[in-house]
């Protein structure tokens, strides 16, 4: 791990790899600093926000002493189960380049264990990983103006679901009526850094 | 109760944002010079995050239905007072800026155009009521979360007036400069993704304020920077005032709405306490950066 400065009331964490950043984040979370007011996780980083509470070498400190969290242990993150119908216009194409047929994409999108790295891209919307994920495939080639709330899709390494109706480039392979994103509930995201997601079919 | 009859430029509802939700997606918005609204509640009595309205440029006038303090800081213009619901009711000017102002029942408040600074507050006793997300009634402009943009013809109820009277009369505050602003930089976490004469390229000379900047951030226009590192950064955390710099070379100063993640290197960020100067920064007018790129907190 590497800490960089980022001005005077941050710093930021650089690691080689996504689940090193999660495995930080995760113990990070579970053990907060006062004074730390914003904590973001990205796909090689995570940046600490801090307010005067608090002192750089503290902070730094802090980011450096935790110890990895790898995640298997019962205490981890919330758990939400978001049921799809498989039914996007994307499918058959995820199942040409995989080279398996439109079921087995269904079978393995189910069958992985998703964590929630980082968000990003608009409110509510979380990269979620899977070890081992059987289901990488490149963006679209010509991203869409418009994909409809609800829509879920592969991108790379990350599956995710649109909390909102906006432009994408990722390939749909189902849609869900599950609400991404609700500003009237208490807490609006359903998906944070660190929940885990399982997705059943509707 | 008071009636939008003209927006002007844009009239959003600001407090101090909703700071603390990044990792939910959330950009901190709220006002963009702070100071001015923070002055604004404490020359009304309240509380110093209390809704208010921030004003681009001018150009807005609001009808009150009944009396009310407001006061109206940041920018400096024409603010006038006219109409006390009788006929021929001689308009008032007066030297309106950053002191208390008692608008009668049935009073028109105008704000014209800006002749220094770029953004107004506007602050009422009791503050602007609207719902809250995460705690704060500020709209945000890049995810469109927060309270619309107001219309002509939106109606804004207020709070319950504070019972104590403010104490100060008038609060003497900096008149937006016009000419050359001067601001605070601090290294950022990408310095070394540019060329060794980054530093000196980005403090040795002056920037210009583009027309295309925005409550997302400020764009800057001047001589290209030059990457020493290509290929694409993995998105990370971004900052209010983080001077990003994409592949053009040109840096945007991340304001308020700014995405809560970016894929370009950051080499400075501007600190906080000059972040006014920047929300109040005209397009045309030249931003020079001040700072050195070794601080005692990069290499403790």
């Amino acid at each position: 791990m590497k800490i960089l400065p980022f001005g005077p009331g941050a710093l930021l964490a650089e690691f080689a790899t996504l689940a090193e950043v999660l495995a930080r984040y995760r113990a990070l979370a579970a053990a907060p600093l006062p004074g730390v007011v914003d904590l973001v996780p990205a796909a090689r980083t995570i940046l600490a926000v801090f307010d005067g509470s608090v002192t750089a070498g503290q902070v730094r400190h802090w980011l450096q002493a935790a110890a990895p969290d790898d995640g298997g242990g019962a205490a981890s993150g919330a758990q939400v189960t978001i049921a799809v119908e498989y039914s996007g216009e994307d499918l058959p194409a995820v199942a040409r380049l995989l080279g398996i047929g439109e079921r087995e994409v269904v079978r393995r999108h189910t069958s992985s264990r998703w964590t929630a790295a980082f968000t990003g891209f608009a409110p509510g919307f979380a990269y979620l990983v899977a070890e081992g994920n059987p289901l990488q495939v490149p963006r679209r080639e010509v991203p869409r103006t418009r994909v409809p709330a609800g829509s879920v899709g592969l991108a790379g390494e990350f599956s995710g679901v649109y909390p909102s109706a906006s432009p994408g480039g990722w390939q749909l392979i189902g849609r869900t009526e599950a609400r991404l994103w609700d500003a009237s509930r208490p807490e609006p995201a359903l998906i944070l850094p660190g929940t885990v997601v399982r997705f059943t079919e509707a | 109760m008071i009636t939008v009859l003209s927006p002007g430029a844009q009239l959003l509802i600001e407090d101090l944002g909703r700071p603390g939700h990044a990792a939910m997606g959330l950009s901190p918005s709220g006002a963009l010079d702070a100071r001015a609204l923070r002055l604004a509640n404490r020359l009304v009595g309240n509380a110093p995050g209390a809704a208010g309205l921030e004003l681009l440029l001018g150009g807005a006038e609001l009808e009150f239905a009944a009396a009310a303090a407001v006061a109206v800081t940041g920018a400096r213009g024409p603010v006038t007072l006219a109409g006390t619901g009788r006929a021929g009711a001689a308009r008032r000017q007066e030297e309106a800026a950053n002191r208390p102002l008692a608008v009668p029942a049935g009073g028109r408040l105008r704000i014209g155009p800006a002749a220094s600074g770029l953004r107004y507050y506007l602050a009422v006793a009791g503050g602007i009521e609207a719902d809250t997300l995460m705690g704060s009634r500020s709209a945000d402009v890049l995810s469109g979360l927060g309270p619309a943009p107001l219309r002509a013809g939106d109606v804004l109820r207020t709070g319950q007036a504070p019972a104590a009277s403010p104490e100060p009369a008038w609060v003497p505050a900096a008149v937006p400069p016009a000419r050359r602003i001067a601001v605070r930089i601090q290294p950022g976490p990408r310095l070394d993704w540019f060329t060794p004469q980054a530093w000196q390229c980005l403090t040795g000379r002056d920037w210009t304020v583009s027309p295309e900047s925005n409550r997302v951030g400020v764009r800057l226009l001047g001589r290209p920077l030059e990457r020493a590192v290509g290929g694409e950064l993995p998105s990370e955390g971004m900052v209010t005032g983080a001077v990003q710099v994409p592949p053009s070379g040109l840096p945007t100063v991340f304001l308020a709405d700014h995405p809560v993640t970016g894929g370009y290197p950051v080499p400075a960020v501007v600190v906080p306490a000059d972040l006014p100067l920047l929300a109040q920064a005209r397009p045309g007018q030249q931003v020079r950066f001040l700072g050195q790129p070794k601080t005692a907190l990069a290499t403790a």
